[in-house]
């Protein structure tokens, strides 16, 4: 996000005039809905508000938004999104991606967006499936995923959103879900870091991968299956009957019976956003041995590119004028006189 | 173009016989210096007031295998007393330091040229290296020149001796001796070069001077005229001049300095995205070093990124601007698309380089202009502009920052890697006389009824530019077809029609604001036209002064607006009996013409990866009036 001054909004006034055409019972009108809901929390102003996306099912979330919107091409936003903040730091842009879009054809441009950390937020929306194609399979999509280019099964190893973002240099890290009432506080903290703050979102594909994450997102096991992190907090769920702890002598986390409420006596964790080590193990945890890591995972801020960038560039500039007749008769040059047309003088 | 040198092949040189024009190539191995030798005989002989033109001809390798066929790197130049406008045909003299360089240059040596040759390095192993089964300096097979041969390395080594240079440091001075002769062989002055080597070596006093006592030792060689009587000081007049102030400018910098120029006649500050590729890096290095001009340059993780970048920047406000050559252009395809569809400016200068694919990545070509014109999925028009020389690349990039600011489009600028390196002399402008084009943005609602009109056309049928951070004029935009107006997604058949109907009437309509297309020389109407476009347009100037000069009725047309074209261009085409195209590709050009005026255009190319001579452009003509 942006030092900005507080604008007074409601859910309304971040509503386009557009008629919304997900499918029906798509996760992505919860998670606009949330974003939404959120904008007017945060004071933002929608005249200084940019939504830039790709191309999918996720991309078309900029039309719905009354503030600017770029929709672009496939995978390529970080790279536009780039040039804009470059331009016009002052800006708060929002980039919405999803695996396709930001893992697959776009995995270049997003390593590059997280590593040089441009602030903005960056939602990825993880339905592990091409929607908008016809329910092709994507990077993130478990291995035996049977779809029409992988009638079989797919064979190859889905990638981890979070993993990767951590690996190319991602200061923040966080998670949540379409449904989840949480993810408002997730966005604050997002929108709250001043870099790139990357967001995976599971998002139920009603279409073609439905309920992919119902055996984490569902009420009934939201309890078991969800492990909600909160900096400075013990790392709890089940109502506080289990936790995580380090097992130090193989060096991964493991789940521990928390007795009467002692988690201390238990070994549970606590949360240390500033923790990347931790981070790395909280977002490879596998699914279905352990609950799932939501919340902020990692947030530890570090200048950003464009302020670097744009700092350098204004040291550069002191104490020089710009002087396009001197710029264009720079180096060794010499003059033709009227009178002779012999050349007289080198400079 | 009677020179001394060839008179000299019979009788010897005479010095009362100055040659109009010679042409010098200096040809040796990349390690040499040889592009460093040729920039500074250049620079020297611009100080010397001869009108000028270079061709730098250098391998892909940075050091190819020392003494190789393959790792010859040479530089060619074309100085003399009359307007020069093509780095020549043939070399009077060849300067090869080593054998291969003799091999793969001395071909193109006009009969009677002068050869120098340093003997020391014509050892057997350099000969196997050249695939040489007996030594030419010796066997007679280069009876039909002049030759000089002596061992540079050992008075380059001599003249350095007491700088107590290691022999390595030492034999690198091999070019500046070279230099100095050449210097002398033409009476350049030495003293630029002096001063130059003082600042190019401010920190290693001990290396400027061995510099400099190889430099004056090879013109003291010629001086002393220890290489009998060959060799005779050649004086070269120089050249008439429209008075004012001049400097030699190679195309890359001319790019640099226009986009910068365009820029500020825009009153925009300039975003540069680009991702680093031969031939078209250098204008990235020029641009990263102006910031105090509003310029930011952002080195992107690959070809596409640089272009979206660019797009992302315009969007913001900025003059979007990236460069590439043919591949690079080929990734971006999908972006400028992006930006024909959103309607906004955009700058892509395109050096092309020998296709297709990889091809040859420092050779020059005309090969994409099909790509410039036609190359994008649906249609996608956009201004396409072609710059005929280095310092014709300035003003082709203030007009492409004009046309994409005031029509709202992304503009490509084409150029190649012959115009890129090759230098020549430039009349520095004067600012004062450039035309502003201001851009303006749109503060206030256009729309009394309601909500804003992204989309609402002018009577140029140009859309409004609208920044994020505009109160009150928030709006979506993108890649999908769009109502008239509102810019809402409507892929409705009525709209599409619309929408593709007015973004080419847009492109078409631009041909109102460009000039009227030129007779470059000759007369409007006649036998014949030679019709060209780009960086061919030094021999066809060439080939055609001198057919005009044997009384052959032949004009010359030079295309700088080649999308659209300028609205007389069909009826000036219509009044030649016959229409030659000469391109550096299989007629891409004469295709567009056919296509576009329904004339009889020939074709005349060429695809070697070397400019055309002015000798074959010549023989096209007199074959077509025979």
């Amino acid at each position: 996000m942006n030092e900005m001054t507080a604008i007074k909004t409601t859910l309304k006034d971040w509503e386009s005039d557009q008629e919304v055409r997900w499918c029906p019972g798509c996760g992505d009108y919860a998670i606009l809905k949330a974003v939404q809901r959120t904008l007017p929390e945060l004071g933002a102003d929608p005249a200084k508000t940019v939504f830039v996306s790709g191309i999918g099912c996720s991309s078309r979330f900029p039309y719905y938004v009354s503030s600017y919107g770029f929709h672009t091409i496939h995978g390529r936003a970080p790279a536009f999104a780039t040039g804009l903040k470059l331009a016009n730091p002052e800006l708060d842009v929002w980039l919405v991606t999803g695996d396709g879009d930001g893992m697959s054809i776009g995995g270049n441009h997003t390593m590059h967006f997280l590593r040089r950390n441009i602030n903005s937020q960056i939602l990825l929306f993880n339905n592990e499936i091409y929607g908008l194609t016809k329910g092709q399979y994507s990077p993130t999509s478990r291995e035996g995923t049977s779809s029409p280019t992988t009638p079989l099964g797919s064979v190859d190893r889905p990638m981890q959103p979070c993993a990767f973002a951590l690996g190319a240099g991602a200061r923040f890290i966080a998670r949540g879900f379409d449904t989840s009432k949480n993810l408002g506080e997730v966005l604050k903290a997002a929108h709250a870091h001043q870099g790139a703050a990357f967001v995976e979102i599971f998002q139920n594909c009603i279409v073609y991968n439905k309920d992919r994450f119902a055996d984490f997102t569902e009420k009934a096991v939201a309890d078991t299956r969800q492990l909600w992190l909160k900096d400075g907090e013990p790392m709890l769920f089940n109502k506080g009957t289990q936790g995580l702890r380090l097992n130090t002598d193989h060096l991964h986390l493991e789940i521990v019976d928390v007795v009467d409420g002692d988690w201390q006596a238990a070994g549970v964790l606590v949360h240390d956003v500033k923790n990347r080590t931790i981070a790395h193990m909280l977002v490879e945890l596998p699914m279905a041995l352990f609950p799932v890591a939501l919340g902020v995972i990692y947030d530890d801020p570090r200048p950003t590119y464009e302020s670097a960038l744009l700092g350098q560039d204004a040291v550069a500039r002191e104490g020089k004028v710009a002087n396009l007749a001197k710029l264009l008769a720079k180096g060794q040059t010499w003059t033709v006189q009227p009178e002779d047309q012999g050349p007289l003088s080198g400079v | 173009m009677a020179t001394v040198l060839e008179a000299g092949a019979n009788e010897g040189r005479s010095t009362d016989n100055t040659p109009e024009a010679v042409v010098v190539r200096f040809a040796g191995d990349s390690g040499d210096g040889m592009q460093l030798t040729g920039g500074q005989f250049t620079l020297s002989t611009a100080l010397a007031g001869n009108d000028l033109a270079t061709f730098p001809d250098f391998p892909a390798e940075i050091r190819a295998p020392q003494g190789t066929l393959f790792g010859v790197s040479a530089f060619q130049i074309n100085f003399g007393s009359t307007e020069i406008s093509t780095a020549g045909d043939q070399p009077d003299v060849l300067v090869a330091m080593n054998p291969a360089a003799l091999k793969t240059n001395v071909q193109s040596l006009k009969t009677g040229g002068l050869i120098i040759a340093d003997s020391g390095e014509f050892n057997k192993r350099n000969l196997e290296k050249a695939k040489y089964e007996s030594n030419p300096l010796e066997d007679g097979s280069l009876a039909k020149w002049n030759l000089l041969a002596f061992d540079i390395s050992k008075l380059t080594l001599e003249s350095v001796k007491p700088f107590g240079l290691g022999n390595k440091e030492a034999l690198r001075c091999k070019n500046m001796w070279t230099l100095g002769l050449s210097l002398w062989m033409f009476d350049r002055p030495r003293q630029p070069l002096i001063d130059w080597l003082n600042t190019k070596f401010a920190k290693n006093k001990v290396l400027a001077d061995a510099n400099i006592a190889a430099l004056n030792a090879g013109h003291a060689y010629g001086e002393t005229a220890e290489i009998g009587g060959q060799v005779k000081k050649l004086h070269i007049e120089a050249a008439p001049q429209t008075p004012g102030l001049y400097r030699t400018i190679t195309g890359a910098d001319a790019i640099s300095l226009g986009l910068i120029a365009g820029a500020q006649l825009a009153e925009l500050p300039l975003f540069f995205g680009g991702y680093p590729i031969t031939p078209a890096s250098a204008i990235l290095h020029n641009l990263a070093k102006l910031k105090e001009f509003g310029v930011t340059t952002f080195q992107a993780e690959d070809e596409i990124a640089a272009v979206a970048s660019a797009i992302g920047a315009s969007y913001a406000g900025s003059l979007g601007v990236t460069s590439s050559s043919g591949p690079g252009i080929a990734l971006k395809t999908e972006a400028i698309g992006l930006a024909v569809m959103t309607e906004l400016p955009l700058v892509i200068v395109n050096s092309q380089r020998g296709g297709p694919s990889t091809g040859l990545p420092t050779k020059t070509e005309q090969s994409d202009l099909y790509q410039a014109v036609y190359g994008r999925n649906g249609d996608t028009p956009l201004p396409v502009i072609a710059a005929r020389s280095p310092a014709d690349a300035f003003d082709c990039a203030i007009e492409a920052c004009r046309l994409a600011v005031q029509f709202m489009t992304p503009v490509m600028l084409l150029t190649d890697g012959y115009i890129g390196n090759a230098a020549e002399p430039w009349k520095v402008p004067d600012p004062e006389g450039f035309t502003p084009f201001p851009a303006k943005f749109l503060e206030e609602n256009n729309n009394p009824e309601g909500k804003v009109l992204p989309y609402k056309r002018d009577e140029n049928g140009v859309r409004p530019w609208i920044k994020p951070g505009t109160p009150d004029l928030m709006h979506r935009i993108g890649g999908i077809e769009k109502a008239p107006d509102t810019g809402d997604l409507d892929y409705s058949p009525a709209t599409h029609q619309l929408q593709t109907d007015a973004r080419k009437a847009k492109v078409d309509g631009i041909a109102n604001h460009i000039p009227a297309q030129e007779v470059s020389q000759g007369t409007q109407g006649g036998k014949l036209a030679l019709v060209g476009w780009g960086s061919t347009y030094g021999a066809i100037h060439q080939a055609v002064r001198r057919a005009r000069a044997k009384g052959l009725d032949v004009s010359h047309i030079h295309i700088r607006h080649v999308w659209p074209m300028p609205t007389n261009l069909g009826d000036l085409l219509r009044s030649y009996d016959k229409i030659i195209v000469p391109e550096m590709n299989t007629g891409q050009l004469k295709t567009v013409l056919r296509d576009q005026y329904l004339v009889d255009a020939r074709p005349l190319n060429k695809v070697s990866g070397q400019p055309f001579t002015i000798a074959e452009i010549e023989a096209a003509i007199e074959a077509a009036l025979a």
